[in-house]
């Protein structure tokens, strides 16, 4: 609606807004050192926060109004609140006049999102919705910070149009402490995506659909390249007859324990005629490979990431990998001689020079550049400071179009067979399909086995106690985890990290995806509990 | 923007902004205050007296983190005064203090021994009872060793101030008062969420990191400043080398998005590159079905062969690859160029969804 998915607006930034909400994030385990930027200015008297998510995350605790809504009813949430901010006058009238367009047709899909309704919908009280609504559209400055809270979901770009329309109806965008900032869940994978590692882009967001960008990329490379955009992870890993791959080469990933349906992938994967995995570890998806290729950690070579606020930074190398493995770079460039493309670089910098010769947004950021401090894209130009706030007096696409949504349920809701809703995510101390912090000694000390959480409410239905095991169980498979027992959850919703392989949370996950970002609900699904009894 | 203010330090002519401290405008131009309880994270606390400078026409002394510039300020950093007054401070402490600087983790990088070797104090003059507190803290990454508090309250406050669970505080009064989690609980009986910003703030021994323990002196260690593996926040971190080996974790104060802090993923989360699971060779399935080592040479040229097989009987979308959110932009450009000219095809993904 105003750009690409990225942050708006800075981290150092985020503590001038007077107001901020935190939706779909749990920000002090996912993005902590983001979340000690809220909490100092709340605790400092400078910020008001409003937190909406379905769990009583550690972030509700330092908030003025916490909602909890009813799992996958984000947009029938923020629709109330844009109901009241229009109904209650409380909107920025001279930014929707003059930076957007598409106003009446917002007014008109939000008019029927009374606080009322939405109660009905989301289980958040209406006075609460008034009162969020109130407190974001009264403040001078106020930003709006979500995760995958928002995007994992059928909804997932209804959820983004609707905290979009949010910040442009009462004007915060383009202005410090304002914006809308979507918390990127990994080290690059800002990087990735604005690398073009992605099936419909090439680097900075160039779209391979574009007669004129394709050009460009074919005199480079010197080859013709394909015009059709291709399948994203999700879509490859499918069996043949619905469209899926035949063979895969997959560098530091491991979708035995990040794709959804695990039981479903991993056939799929285990019936792929070639796969080739290069990781540092011999991951769960490794242990399927036909070839394995050891690539090198962070801290092994030279390169660049770049983080959630779009800015580019330095890796360095600080000691030298284990064995005979090499930097990942070097194993690609070998593979694409093999194959009969000379690809040679002498350093790690000349591949940076490609980079910024043939991308738009990174064209200033050079390796020299960069040496002391990062900068965020977009820079164009060598001597362009780079930009800490996007779509200051004007957005990428001209106007701020409102792309008014309608609420729509979760793919799978509960039913008397599978009676509760299953979110999954993740927690402060591991990361992601765990392979690295799982082999950290302290971190698995810490926390060493993954836990499902009950709330007291449901416990007591179930009769499940802190630390019993218990089976869940959903259309797609069983996992059996231990069982803990606290406040942080609501009645009716589960959460379980799916982070450990050995519960994996995905075997449990469905195959329902967004039909436009392609982006799995995770965070819905019916699932059902029964106590394992006692060893 | 406001104008400067000027003001003289130590001679030196100076200004700054209002609303700044006397030790800032000094640590701009190079002027040094001695601090104990200021760590620039946090709201200035002004209780250890360590920073007290005179200033013209002040009538007592004020403490340098807290006071702000004033017009035409006239301030002395070091005088018979300061200097006696300092002298007092470090000896209080030190009267209280295990003089094991020989095994403690924090030489070379503890506040109070640089201030006892820079004011020349080998012995306190004071005497009196010392404490000897014995703590089982079972947590596998921060040592807590109260004998060596000097209850300069940094860890409560970034606990509190920035973390914000607020774990730790002053628990008993006087002589008796100590640091830890409410009713002198351990750390792992509390909400504590092992971040250790309180050991990045510790300016002695008393809060040091597990993982580090006699892994070697600063001066002995090489330090190179990178971007964390884990989230997208992309905080600075300082990896400390020693023998090939990264064996500490810190974050500098004037430096990337984070100014110092960090999380229990970015502080204690690097075990994982020397875990003895590490892939050291290329492997490759045999014909029993298990993986074996292979060469190099072996390995890219069966991935090219097999590759390059697939793409010309099936057409270049018969394969697939995803890149990794955990590589470089460089690694990441370089892949989707491969999938895309050499391979052919537009499939190529991460895991940016999942």
């Amino acid at each position: 609606m105003f750009g690409s998915g990225a942050m708006t607006n800075s981290i150092g930034d985020l503590g001038y807004a007077d107001v901020t909400i935190i939706i779909g994030s749990n920000t002090s385990e996912t993005h902590p050192v983001i979340s000690m930027e809220i909490i100092k200015a709340v605790k400092a008297g400078k910020k008001k926060l409003i937190v909406i998510d379905p769990r009583n995350i550690m972030m509700a605790d330092f908030a003025e109004v916490s909602l909890n809504q009813r799992p996958g009813t984000d947009v029938a949430v923020l629709s109330g609140m844009m109901h009241w901010i229009i109904k209650k006058g409380l909107y920025d009238r001279e930014f929707v006049e003059t930076r957007t367009e598409g106003f009446k047709e917002l007014k008109k899909v939000v008019a029927a999102y009374t606080p009322a309704h939405v109660e009905k919908i989301s289980g958040v009280p209406a006075a609460k919705i008034k009162k969020a609504a109130e407190l974001y559209a009264g403040a001078a400055r106020a930003n709006i910070l979500y995760a995958m809270g928002i995007t994992q979901h059928v909804t997932g770009t209804d959820n983004v149009r609707s905290v979009a329309n949010l910040a442009s109806l009462t004007g915060n965008l383009g202005i410090p402490g304002g914006g809308v900032n979507p918390l990127r869940g990994q080290n690059n994978v800002q990087g990735a995506c604005d690398m073009g590692a992605l099936p419909n882009v090439y680097t900075g967001y160039q779209k391979v659909a574009d007669e004129g960008v394709r050009h460009k990329m074919e005199a480079a490379w010197g080859v013709e390249l394909p015009e059709a955009p291709g399948l994203v992870s999700t879509e490859m890993v499918r069996k043949r007859s619905e469209g899926g791959v035949r063979a895969m080469y997959i560098m530091g990933e491991n979708p035995m324990v990040s794709d959804p349906d695990l039981n479903h992938a991993g056939e799929v994967l285990k019936n792929l005629e070639f796969l080739v995995v290069q990781d540092i570890f011999l991951t769960e998806t490794a242990e399927l490979a036909d070839v394995v290729l050891p690539g090198l950690t962070f801290a092994e070579k030279d390169g660049t990431f770049t983080n959630t606020e779009r800015r580019v930074q330095r890796v360095r190398r600080a000691v030298e990998g284990p064995g005979e493995a090499r930097e990942d770079w070097r194993i690609t460039c070998d593979i694409a001689t093999a194959m009969g493309y000379p690809m040679e670089y002498g350093h790690v910098s000349e591949i940076k020079a490609e980079i910024c010769s043939l991308t738009p947004s990174y064209t200033g950021i050079s390796w020299e550049r960069i040496e002391e401090k990062g900068i965020q894209w977009p820079c164009p130009t060598p001597e362009h400071p780079g930009t800490p706030i996007l779509h200051v007096g004007q957005c990428a696409r001209g106007k701020a179009k409102f792309m008014p949504v309608e609420f729509k349920e979760p793919a799978e809701k509960p039913d008397r067979q599978y009676p509760l809703v299953l979110t999954t995510g993740r927690i402060l101390t591991h990361f992601h399909t765990g392979s690295m912090t799982r082999r950290c000694k302290a971190l698995d000390e810490l926390v060493p086995r993954a836990e499902a959480e009950f709330s007291p409410h449901d416990a007591k239905r179930y009769r499940i106690k802190d630390g019993d095991m218990v089976e869940l169980t959903t259309r797609r498979g069983s996992i059996d985890v231990t069982a803990t027992v606290t406040e942080k959850a609501n009645p009716g919703v589960v959460f379980m990290p799916f982070h450990f392989a050995e519960s994996a949370a995905n075997v449990l996950t469905g195959g329902a995806l967004d039909p436009v970002a392609k982006t799995p609900e995770y965070k819905v699904s019916a699932v059902k509990v029964k106590k394992k009894p006692s060893k | 923007m406001s104008e400067k203010i000027k003001l003289t330090i130590d001679g030196k002519k100076c200004a700054g902004r209002p609303g700044r401290t006397i030790l800032e405008v000094a640590r701009e131009n190079d002027i040094w205050i001695p601090t104990l309880c200021f760590d620039e994270r946090l709201e200035p606390y002004g209780a250890c007296r360590i920073c007290l400078v005179e200033v013209k026409g002040a009538g007592g002394l004020l403490p340098a983190c807290a006071a702000e510039i004033t017009p035409d300020m006239v301030v002395k950093t070091s005088s018979k005064r300061v200097d006696s007054i300092r002298r007092t401070v470090i000896e209080l402490l030190l009267s209280d203090h295990p003089a094991d600087c020989m095994t403690c983790e924090s030489t070379g990088s503890c506040a109070l021994q640089d201030l006892a070797y820079r004011y020349g104090i080998k012995e306190s003059s004071f005497k009196g009872e010392a404490h000897s507190y014995h703590l089982a803290d079972d947590n596998p990454v921060i040592e807590r060793d109260p004998d060596k508090c000097i209850l300069c309250g940094r860890c409560a406050r970034i606990c509190d101030e920035v973390v914000g669970p607020g774990v730790l505080g002053f628990v008993g009064r006087g002589f008796d008062a100590t640091v830890s989690p409410p009713y002198d609980r351990l750390l792992e009986e509390s909400p504590c969420l092992f971040c250790g910003q309180c050991v990045s703030t510790c300016p002695v021994g008393a809060l040091t990191s597990k993982l580090s323990e006699g892994a070697g002196r600063p001066w002995e260690l090489e330090s190179t400043d990178t971007i964390c593996p884990y989230c997208g926040v992309g905080c600075t971190l300082r990896l400390w080398t020693r023998d090939n080996k990264v064996v500490n974790v810190t974050a500098p104060m004037d430096k990337g998005v984070n100014r110092g802090n960090l999380c229990v993923k970015g502080r204690f989360g690097f075990q994982f590159i020397d875990s003895p699971d590490r892939l050291k060779h290329p492997l490759v399935r045999g014909k029993d079905g298990r993986l074996r080592k292979t060469t190099w040479n072996k390995a890219i040229s069966l991935v090219a062969e097999r590759l390059s097989e697939t793409r010309d009987k099936h057409g270049a979308d018969s394969v697939g690859g995803l890149a990794s959110a955990r590589c470089t932009n460089e690694e990441n450009y370089l892949f989707q160029k491969f999938m895309r000219a050499v391979v052919g095809t537009n499939n190529v993904d991460h895991c940016a969804r999942l």
